[in-house]
């Protein structure tokens, strides 16, 4: 009952005629960046960040939700004509998805991505409201202790998946805490790591980091070649793009599978849709009669990942928005957002901004309605965008970045620090260092330290306090076992196998 | 040859993210560590500078350990064209206050179409032309977002 008045206030405060404008911009932005490969929902979010900050905040939300799931949508395109993912989730649908278009069938695969993504995107939505508000009740009973343990569980899950060597995972994410350090201690008002410059004083911000090392470190490694790919034609007119019923009782399982499997690995910290949608087709392979030929065409291999990568973006918002604590590198940008309009993500989320939360979940059902219009008829115009010349979009991208950081501090000093965390970006991008861990070690640097100082006031120095607590306990034991596992060689060849996929 | 960059790379990475590891504990060394209100200033960077040191060893030794035979080499031409896109857009940066934002916006895209695309000139001047009018119509003029004036005005 309560679930079903607070989406029916959450419908009131989507289908405002402005938010139902900023719901519609988002999941258009979020197709094309979705199907431009090169630029993912991480960098776009990080970009338009800071032009949401004199926008209501429940127009912002939905906006970036949107472009964060509708980047799923657009994926698929690339990947299927081609043979391309525009974002990392959609690497698993070229697979069969660019088999299927070089067989012909580039309509049917295009359209059976968009109907999976919509099904699953829509399941994944409704875990997300059945789930968050039992476990943010939960939640209230945290303390210090237990946040700091559920932190660092999550910082390990996500190093544990986010690269494959775990040292170089680790020490991101250190880096990460080092420059969540950079500033003035709140606590005893101590200036650390600020070099003697007064506009470190106040930290380094969020935003700036963000863009730096997704946009302009993504900008920079796609500019070392000056490669062009084939697009294969799309088949104009919706029938062209419809799906065939024996093509849709094919992939009966596979949209039980990617939704469930989706939803799952989503509100597993760390877990990320690119991970959802190799498992998701690693299960329908398993279970099919006709696994022998995934990966020369075969329509479940695009239904299955897709649907799964729609359907994690609903499980990644439950530990988000209950817990605040982000699993992946646009989750943590999400969690800065929020802060950065006053909010703050935690059990105390739902009870006290019932409006936004339950606004975030209506828009996205509509927006999934939204994405499977855009996605049918409307995907042979979304490919031309494809056609864009690179020496065009790439300055675009580094002029949007700098406007960004710009209009946040108004400083050419932050501007100085962009260029800094592009070239780390970049570095990392080269040295393979994955960026996921840096970003969420700085989104929970600050927290983190806040619970442990915090723990250890409670217990007057002792260590103990993380280990006596029953929670606190299991989730700190929990991060250990995380992290002991790439020690495991066969759960490691596992671990490396997911990953490499990416 | 990528593989062999990287390769190259866990040892100089290594050893920056060593001295990194070092100077954070050093500095944090100078902070209150333990007080009678908690833990201070310098307990959490404490901690994880010294993680960072420990990680850093591990990385070098790790490379040390499995020294490849064939000689390590970086594919410098395309190294070398991302950091002339960096430095061009370090210099955007710095001439962003003498001579305006949309105008070193302008000249960034100039380079980046006719130097780093080799598109002819008149397609490189239009295309920076186009793209300082979008950003100017779609940010001061549309979302009131002030950016930095130079010399000329704008």
């Amino acid at each position: 009952m309560e679930i079903l008045s607070g989406l029916a206030n959450g419908f009131a405060v989507a289908l405002d005629p402005v938010n139902l404008f900023w719901c519609f911009v988002g999941v258009f932005l979020g197709t094309v960046v979705g199907i431009l490969p090169g630029l993912g929902p991480p960098a776009t979010i990080a970009m338009l960040l800071p032009l949401t900050f004199h926008m209501q905040p429940a127009g912002a939300i939905i906006m970036l939700a949107g472009i964060y799931y509708g980047a799923k949508y657009g994926g698929s395109t690339t990947s299927i004509l081609m043979n391309v993912p525009g974002e990392s989730a959609s690497v698993v649908t070229c697979l069969d998805g660019y088999q299927m278009a070089r067989k012909g069938r580039a309509g049917a695969a295009l359209g059976i991505a968009a109907i999976a993504s919509f099904i699953a995107g829509t399941v994944g939505v409704l875990g997300l409201m059945l789930v968050a508000p039992p476990i943010s009740r939960l939640a209230l009973s945290f303390s210090s202790p237990e946040y700091f343990g559920l932190m660092s569980l999550g910082l390990a899950l996500v190093v544990l998946l986010a690269g494959r060597s775990i040292v170089k995972a680790l020490l991101a994410a250190l880096v990460g805490l080092w420059i969540a350090s950079v500033g003035t201690d709140l606590f005893s008002s101590t200036s650390r790591f600020t070099f003697g410059r007064l506009e470190l004083l106040s930290g380094i911000d969020f935003i700036v980091v963000a863009i730096g090392v997704f946009a302009l470190g993504e900008v920079l490694a796609n500019m070392e070649t000056q490669e062009e790919t084939q697009l294969i034609p799309v088949p104009k007119g919706l029938r062209n793009l419809l799906p065939t019923l024996q093509d849709l009782k094919d992939c009966r399982f596979a949209f039980l599978n990617g939704s469930v499997l989706g939803f799952l690995v989503g509100a597993l910290p760390g877990g990320g849709s690119t991970i959802a949608s190799f498992l998701s087709y690693g299960l329908e392979k398993a279970v099919s009669r006709r696994r022998d030929q995934f990966g020369t065409g075969v329509i479940e291999g695009v239904a299955a990942p897709e649907g799964a990568n729609n359907s994690e973006t609903g499980g990644a918002l439950v530990p988000l928005l209950t817990l605040g604590i982000p699993g992946s590198g646009t989750t943590a940008i999400l969690l800065a957002a929020l802060v950065l309009w006053g909010f703050k993500p935690g059990p105390l989320f739902i009870p006290e901004n019932p409006a936004l939360f339950w606004g975030l979940v209506a828009s996205m059902y509509i927006g999934n309605v939204m994405l499977l219009i855009l996605n049918l008829p409307l995907v042979p115009l979304f490919a031309q965008v494809l056609r864009m010349p690179a020496y065009v979009l790439y300055p675009l991208i580094l002029g949007v970045s700098m406007i960004g950081v710009y209009s946040v501090s108004g400083s050419l000093f932050d501007l100085a620090l962009l260029l800094v965390f592009g070239l780390l970006g970049y570095l990392m991008r080269k040295l393979d260092y994955p960026a996921a861990p840096l970003i969420l070690g700085l989104a929970l640097g600050a927290g983190m330290e806040r619970a442990l100082r915090q723990s250890l006031m409670m217990s007057e120095g002792s260590l103990a306090i993380l280990v006596s607590r029953p929670i606190s306990a299991a989730m700190l034991s929990l991060a250990v076992v995380v992290l002991l596992i790439p020690f495991v060689g066969r759960f490691n060849a596992w671990r490396v196998r997911a990953i490499e996929q990416e | 040859m990528e593989e062999e960059t990287r390769k190259a790379g866990d040892l100089w990475s290594g050893v920056v993210l060593l001295a990194l590891g070092a100077y954070i504990v050093f500095e944090a060394s100078r902070w209150e560590y333990l007080g009678a209100d908690g833990p201070g200033a310098g307990f959490f960077p404490t901690w994880y500078g010294i993680a960072m040191v420990g990680l850093a060893i591990l990385l070098i030794a790790s490379h040390v350990r499995q020294r490849p035979s064939v000689e390590k080499r970086i594919a410098w031409p395309r190294v070398g064209r991302a950091l002339a896109v960096w430095l061009a857009l370090a210099a955007s940066v710095a001439l962003a206050k003498p001579l305006g934002f949309l105008l070193s916006f302008a000249l960034l895209t100039f380079f980046i179409v006719a130097a780093m695309y080799r598109r002819p000139v008149k397609v490189a001047a239009s295309v920076a032309l186009a793209g300082a009018a979008g950003i100017y119509l779609a940010f001061p003029l549309a979302l009131g977002v002030s950016l930095p004036v130079g010399v000329f005005g704008f």
